[in-house]
């Protein structure tokens, strides 16, 4: 068990070193893009003057080293800085409310409904591909593997508008059960929530179930000529036992790694269905914050992605090592 | 009485490539009650194809084509899936060759005890729970309370293969299938698993069916034998008949392999260099020490076989001399010259002498690579030689290892048999022209005829060539073929050396003593003439710990 924690140590360890060199590609990244906040604000007519006032305003003019470090230092404090949009320029026409919306403000409830869309997502997602790959596994190469597979491939090779369309199409308007505008807002009810946030989940369901799907009846199937397969089977287990008790447990590691690595794009790769279903996630606010170069809200997305990543693969390598018993009871 | 399984006319096809080609060609068997038969043949004869076919099994891509398998008046051909699974692991059983490959790594060895009788309904789980420490016990496991609560990985290969055939027992059945349970195991091992086996199956009456390669160990534990050759039935007796009065010329020919013996040579003049010195050699797997004080030496046109169980450093020993694991202690000579210790130190000349050649020649050999190029590999590297030249030597090479260049040249390793890449392996390390080849079970992969054919191409080899062999085995039939002095290792010491002619008589140390006589013999009442000798608990682990 000592063993264990030790590398469990390791990885938080790695994943932390990964992160900080992230926040150094994102900086740098961000500080590529063309043009700047300034220039973007003010548009085509602004003076040299206004747009040197603003820069210096928001410390645009100091030395970009000087900039990541303060940028690094309040953002490990938990302070991810001021929205450039949500400030108040008024105090350059002389009436500065001095109220000023904070990144952490802004990015909360966005964050707070993509984790709820993600959740919702995994809930019916996770369960479904597991149960679809072994059962794939168990009628291998039969009519029902063949059209899981094909239905599956077909629904992950479809642009996810597409498929938000379908659906739209078929369960918003020719049946309308399900509502095609996932517009939430505060004080909502959980029900009322998850049912405005049915119709992306679902659409999201589409996209990563093939992946999931594959990689479990892949894996399963991977061990099916083990000699441990072969001997449950001349022990008389029936086909469903041998692969749920048998087969299963020992192919949960790459299951594992496949299913965190869905669920991360759940969290950070998911605009194009926001955008469809008018879903106030985290995704829009990025893309948004991209076009008028907010820096501050770009750079705390990016991170916010990154730790999502960062953090599902390292579950996803703890629980892989958790599920070998060689791992869990050492000699 | 009537037969507990009756095959008739059975002919299994496998399928490869598309085609379909016999692996059985009309077999017939018939096997009473309580009665054990033992099916011997080479690898590829089709035994195991034939004992799980008694299964009313076959593997993915294996067919019965034609004839009836009848288990206790049940037509097992077409029975219904569901009828099967019936009766397998309740009436049928089987155990299978590697225990630590066939018991599932995830879940605790009672849960997989367990399983069986639970699923059957022949018990309930804390009733079988009981029951298999009771087996234990009987199978003489150590700890028979806690064994079970452990995990695979947690347990030696000998104790899971008894724990193997407890929970093949669990549900009291009919019949066992016992496929090749000892092969991989330790001499020591093998006997206690043997004796736990015969044991437990005369004590519940079980029939079986006992596939095996080894000779000596089949008339150890069947009434009666059948020996098979590629699918063809070749002849079957009880085994006392059939010890003694070999009929057909294949099972003749099977029984006189351990007749090969090479003559001793004379003793080595005292003031003579040895061509490989092994100095108090110690060497450690990180901070785990595994040799202790090694020390030995190998003459010019010797063959040194250093002898021991899985574990005793035989291999370790190889790893020093080649470099590949420089010795914490200790050095190595080669011709009176002191080598670096690390092989990345030592020169092209240097790594030109000491060559090795691999137990497993499958993997030993690259897949994607022809004969031609794998041999020319060193040729080129070593030697110098390209285009023609090169060619004429690996023609030269194919020759001394008797493969005609001509056929086998352009050949893919998958094309060889087992005992052709082991060839292959032997010429890639002539290719070299080393003064010494470290042979590591270059035989215990191969069958017995196959490996007298190697052995005795190494044995010329070194006549035509004076090369210096260390040979690592832990088969004393073969050190006792090949071997001019021999060294045993126990726990990373040398416990014992001297000439080969010395170490067969005694008095011997008591670890070589135990090694040897743990060999089992043709004769079909050694086992029971040991046991009653030294007693259950002086055989197999347990006298080696009491030793130690």
């Amino acid at each position: 068990m000592q063993s264990v924690f030790r590398i469990i140590l390791q990885r938080l360890a790695l994943g932390l070193l990964t992160l900080f060199v992230v926040s150094i590609v994102i900086f740098t990244a961000v500080n590529m893009l063309p043009g700047d906040f300034a220039q973007a604000i003010l548009g085509q007519g602004a003076t040299p003057d206004a747009v040197e006032a603003i820069r210096r305003d928001l410390g645009l003019d100091q030395p970009p080293i000087t900039r990541y470090f303060q940028w690094l230092g309040s953002a490990v404090q938990g302070d991810l800085g001021n929205s450039f949009a949500q400030a108040n320029f008024a105090s350059f026409v002389g009436a500065d409310s001095g109220v000023r919306t904070t990144v952490a403000q802004q990015i909360a409830p966005r964050f707070a409904n993509t984790m709820f869309l993600a959740a919702v997502t995994a809930c019916i997602a996770v369960p479904v591909s597991l149960v679809l790959g072994i059962l794939a596994a168990l009628f291998r190469n039969s009519v029902f593997d063949r059209a899981t597979n094909v239905t599956t491939l077909t629904s992950i090779s479809s642009p996810e508008f597409f498929l938000a369309y379908v659906l739209i199409l078929f369960l918003a308007v020719l049946n309308p059960v399900l509502p095609s505008l996932s517009n939430i807002f505060e004080g909502m009810s959980f029900g009322e929530r998850l049912e405005k946030t049915l119709l992306p989940a679902l659409t999201l369901t589409l996209v990563v179930t093939a992946h999931m799907m594959r990689m479990t009846r892949a894996a399963i199937i991977n061990l099916l000529a083990s000699p441990y397969i072969e001997m449950a089977r001349l022990k008389g287990m029936s086909p469903m036992r041998v692969i749920v008790k048998h087969a299963l447990p020992n192919a949960l590691a790459p299951i594992i790694n496949v299913v965190a690595l869905n669920l991360a794009y759940l969290i950070t790769g998911v605009v194009v269905v926001e955008v469809v279903f008018v879903y106030p996630g985290i995704g829009q606010l990025f893309v948004d914050s991209v076009k008028i170069r907010d820096i501050p809200v770009v750079q705390a997305c990016c991170l916010i992605f990154a730790a999502a990543y960062i953090l599902l693969n390292l579950t996803a390598d703890i629980m892989s090592i958790l599920s070998n018993p060689r791992l869990r009871h050492p000699k | 009485m009537s037969a507990l399984v009756e095959i008739r006319d059975l002919w299994i096809e496998g399928r490869s490539d598309e085609i379909w080609s016999p692996i059985i060609n009309g077999a017939s068997l018939s096997l009473k009650k309580g009665e054990v038969l033992g099916l011997i043949g080479e690898s590829g004869a089709g035994k195991s194809t034939l004992g799980l076919a008694a299964m009313g099994f076959t593997r993915d891509g294996v067919r019965i084509s034609k004839g009836s398998v009848m288990f206790d008046g049940i037509d097992l051909i077409t029975a219904s899936a569901a009828k099967k699974r019936e009766l397998l692991g309740k009436r049928i059983a089987y155990v299978a060759q590697s225990a630590a490959a066939s018991f599932n790594p995830a879940h605790k060895l009672i849960e997989q005890h367990t399983e069986g009788p639970v699923q059957h309904g022949v018990m309930s789980r804390s009733d079988s729970v009981e029951d298999g420490i009771e087996l234990y016990r009987r199978l003489r496991l150590p700890n028979p309370e806690e064994i079970g609560f452990r995990y695979p990985h947690q347990v030696s290969g000998g104790q899971l293969q008894r724990a193997m055939t407890a929970m093949a027992m669990s549900c009291r059945p009919d019949l066992i299938i016992f496929d090749e349970p000892t092969t991989a195991l330790d001499v020591t091992t093998q006997i206690e698993v043997l004796a736990s086996i015969r044991d437990i199956v005369e004590q519940f009456d079980t029939a079986a069916i006992y596939i095996t390669h080894d000779l000596a160990v089949v008339a150890q534990m069947a009434d009666r034998i059948k020996v098979l050759l590629k699918g063809d039935e070749v002849e079957e007796a009880d085994t006392r008949t059939m010890l003694s009065h070999p009929k057909e010329d294949y099972t003749k020919s099977l029984w006189a392999v351990r007749a090969f013996e090479r003559p001793q040579k004379p003793a080595v003049h005292t003031n003579a260099t040895p061509v490989v010195s092994v100095q108090n050699v110690s060497a450690a797997y990180g901070k785990i020490p595994v040799l202790h004080d090694v020390s030995f030496d190998i003459h010019e046109g010797r063959t040194v076989a250093v002898v021991g169980e899985s574990g005793s450093g035989k291999s370790t020993t190889a790893r020093c001399i080649t470099g590949l694991l420089p010795p914490s202690a200790g050095v190595i000579e080669f011709d009176g010259k002191a080598l670096p210790a690390n092989y990345k130190s030592r020169n092209k000349d240097q790594l030109r002498q000491a060559q090795m050649i691999y137990q497993m020649a499958d993997t030993a050999l690259n897949p994607r690579t022809t004969i031609g190029d794998i041999i020319g590999r060193p040729v080129q590297f070593y030697m110098g030689l390209t285009g023609k030249q090169k060619r004429r030597r690996v023609e030269e090479l194919l020759e001394e290892i008797e493969m005609p260049a001509a056929q086998y040249i352009d050949r893919l390793p998958s094309e060889l048999s087992g005992g052709q890449k082991q060839r292959i392996g032997i010429a890639r390390a002539l290719a070299a022209e080393p003064k010494f080849i470290i042979c590591d079970e270059v035989t215990s992969a191969l069958d017995q005829l196959v490996a007298e054919g190697i052995l005795k191409l190494l044995a010329r080899l070194q006549d035509d060539l004076k090369l210096s062999y260390m040979f690592i085995t832990h088969d004393l039939a073969t050190v006792k073929a090949i071997a001019d002095e021999v060294v045993v290792m126990k726990e990373g010491k040398v416990v014992e050396q001297g000439p080969k002619q010395e170490m067969f008589v005694p008095p011997h140390h008591p670890y070589t003593d135990l090694l040897l006589s743990s060999v089992p013999e043709m004769d079909p009442d050694w086992l029971t003439n040991l046991l009653n000798e030294r007693g259950v608990d002086n055989i197999g682990d347990a006298a080696v710990d009491k030793m130690s």
